[in-house]
C-alpha cells in the first residue's frame, strides 16, 4: 500500500506498507542550495537521507546514521539521479529524507518507492519513475522480495531498482552466493516484482488526484 | 464532463510526433511523447502538457507577489517567494523613505537592516526573470513595501487567477494582497493607509514614529473569516479571485468563524464561488 501527499511541510512525500515495512518519504525542492559551495552550476543536486527510527528493530537502534544507512542513502541517491531531470534547475537542490518507522527486510527497495511517488507528488519533472523490489534465493529457491527471517537465513538477497518505461536498471546489488543461471533468474523474477509495484505507485498518485478532487 | 488522462512520469503519452511538446513532457529517444511528471493531460490543438498536482511557483515579469526577507546581503536582499531560488530584492530597487531619488550610498548599505530585515513580509513585483529561472523584485511604487499587522495564508501558486489588480479592498472591510506566488496578505484596511514611513527632513527611516494602531475584534473576525474562506477554496481546488473569495465570504456569514473548517460546511460555502470563472 502506497499512499501520496501524507505531510503538509514537504513538498511531496509518500508513506508506504510493503510487508512489515512502514517508510515515510519526504521530498523538498527544488531549493535554494546550503552550503552555497555545493551548488552545481549545471545542474541541480539530488541529496538523500536514509534513516532508521530506533524503534524500527527489535533491538534498539542507535540514531546516529550508521555504515549501512549511509550506503543506503548513497545507492538511494543514484538510484533516482539518472531518473531526475537535474539539468533543468541548475543551482538547486532537491532534498529526499526517509525515515524508517519499521524494518522487516527488504526496506531499501521500500524506501526507493516511496521516494520515487514523492518526487513524482512533488512535480518534480523525472524521465520515469522508479520502482524497486528484491529477489533472493531462500533454500536453493529464486524468491521474491525476501523478508527479515527469509534473508537471516537465506543465501542469496539482491535489490533491484528498474525504471519500467525505460527499461533500465538504476540499483543492483547482491548480498551472497549464487550461480550464474540463479543470478539470471533472479534478476528476472525482480524486474517483475518492479513491474508489480510500478501499477501499486501509478495507483497511488490516482488516488492523490482524484482523492484531493471533488470537482 | 470529460474524462480526465492521468499520467505518472514516464508514462507515454502518444506516438505521434505530429504533436508539440508542452510544459510536463519531454520526447524520448526514439520520438515518442513521455510525460515528465506526474498529472493531467492537457490537450489544445496540437500542442500537447501536462499538468502536475503541485510545482513551486514561476515567476513572470510584472507578477505581484508576497515574499519574506530571508537573508541581507551586501547592497541586496535575498527573499523567499516559494520559487525554486531565492528572490533577489536590489538596495537600488526599493522606496527610500521620504519618496526621494538619490543615488544609494554607503550609509544607505549600512542602514539596509532598518528597512527590511530578516523575517518581514513584503509586496512587491517581479522586475526581471534571470535566466536561471531566479526573479528580481521591485518595491518602486507606494502601495508595494513591508506588510504589517495582518495574517498570511499560503495557496498553491496554481490556484492564482491572472488579475490586472492584485490589491483588494474587500466590502467586508479587509483588504487582500493576492501574490501571484500563492501568499496572500489580509489585513485591516485602516492599517494599510497607515502604513507608508512618514516623511523626514533628514533622509532618515523615521521607524520610532510608527503608530501602535488598535486592531478591534471585529477587525480580528473578518480577517480570520477571510482566512477560512481562502482556505475553503483551497480545499476544493477553486480558482482564487476577488470575487470568488467575495462570494464565499458572503455564503459564509451564516456561520461562525471557527465552524468553516468543517468539511460539509466548506462544500456549502464554496458553492456560489463554484459556478463563476
Amino acid at each position: 500500500m502506497i499512499k501520496a501527499g501524507v505531510l503538509k511541510n514537504a513538498n511531496g512525500s509518500a508513506y508506504i506498507e510493503f510487508g512489515d515495512n512502514k517508510i515515510m518519504c519526504g521530498v523538498y525542492g527544488p531549493r535554494d542550495v546550503h552550503p552555497k559551495h555545493m551548488a552545481n552550476s549545471s545542474t541541480g543536486i539530488l541529496r538523500c537521507r536514509y534513516h532508521m527510527v530506533p524503534y524500527s528493530v527489535s533491538e534498539r537502534k542507535n540514531p546516529a546514521p550508521s555504515r549501512r544507512e549511509i550506503e543506503i542513502s548513497k545507492v538511494i541517491k543514484e538510484a533516482l539521479e539518472p531518473a531526475v531531470m537535474l539539468e533543468r534547475f541548475p543551482r538547486t537542490a532537491v532534498d529526499v529524507f526517509i525515515e524508517v518507522l519499521q524494518a522487516d527486510g527488504g526496506s531499501r527497495c521500500a524506501a526507493l518507492d516511496a521516494a520515487s511517488v514523492a518526487l513524482a507528488d512533488a512535480g518534480i519533472p523525472m524521465r520515469d519513475m522508479v520502482s524497486a523490489c528484491a529477489a533472493g534465493k531462500v533454500a536453493d529457491t529464486v524468491v521474491l522480495d525476501v523478508n527479515n527471517e527469509e534473508d537471516q537465513a537465506g543465501q542469496a538477497d539482491m535489490p533491484i531498482g528498474y525504471m519500467p518505461n525505460l527499461e533500465k536498471v538504476t540499483l543492483l546489488q547482491l548480498d551472497g552466493i549464487m550461480s550464474p543461471k540463479e543470478y539470471k533468474e533472479c534478476i528476472e523474477t525482480g524486474i517483475k516484482g518492479c513491474k508489480i509495484v510500478y501499477e501499486i505507485q501509478k495507483k497511488a498518485l490516482n488516488e492523490r488526484y482524484f482523492g484531493d478532487d471533488h470537482k | 464532463m470529460e474524462t480526465l488522462h492521468l499520467v505518472a512520469p514516464g508514462d507515454v503519452i502518444t506516438t505521434d510526433t505530429g504533436f508539440m511538446r508542452g510544459h510536463g513532457t519531454y520526447h524520448s529517444d526514439d520520438g515518442k511523447l513521455v510525460a515528465s511528471v506526474a498529472g493531467v493531460v492537457q490537450r489544445i490543438n496540437r500542442l500537447i502538457s501536462v499538468r502536475p498536482l503541485q510545482s513551486r511557483y514561476a515567476g513572470e515579469v510584472g507578477d505581484v507577489v508576497v515574499g519574506r526577507i530571508v537573508e541581507v546581503q551586501q547592497k541586496r536582499w535575498k527573499v523567499d517567494t516559494f520559487s525554486r531560488l531565492e528572490s533577489v530584492l536590489l538596495l537600488s530597487s526599493i522606496n527610500l523613505p521620504g519618496g526621494v531619488l538619490r543615488r544609494r550610498s554607503a550609509q544607505d548599505e549600512l542602514m539596509m537592516r532598518t528597512y527590511f530585515t530578516e523575517g518581514d513580509l513584503i509586496s512587491a513585483e517581479v522586475q526581471q526573470v534571470f535566466s536561471d529561472g531566479s526573479l528580481s523584485l521591485h518595491t518602486r511604487s507606494l502601495k508595494y513595501g513591508k506588510l504589517k499587522k495582518g495574517c498570511l495564508i499560503t495557496v498553491p501558486p496554481s490556484l492564482v487567477k491572472r488579475c490586472k489588480n492584485h490589491f483588494h479592498n474587500m466590502l467586508c472591510g479587509a483588504s487582500v494582497i493576492i501574490g501571484n506566488n500563492g501568499y496572500v496578505w489580509i489585513s485591516s484596511m485602516e492599517v494599510d493607509q497607515e502604513d507608508q514611513i512618514l516623511l523626514n527632513p533628514r533622509d532618515e527611516p523615521d521607524t520610532t514614529r510608527e503608530k501602535d494602531i488598535a486592531i478591534t475584534r471585529e477587525e480580528r473576525e473578518t480577517i480570520a473569516r477571510l482566512r477560512n474562506c481562502i482556505q475553503a477554496l483551497v480545499a476544493r481546488k477553486l480558482t482564487l479571485f476577488d470575487t470568488s473569495i467575495q462570494y464565499t465570504f458572503d455564503a459564509s456569514r451564516g456561520y461562525e468563524v471557527k465552524e468553516l473548517l468543517r468539511e460539509d460546511v466548506m462544500q456549502e460555502i464554496t458553492e456560489p464561488a463554484r459556478n463563476i470563472d
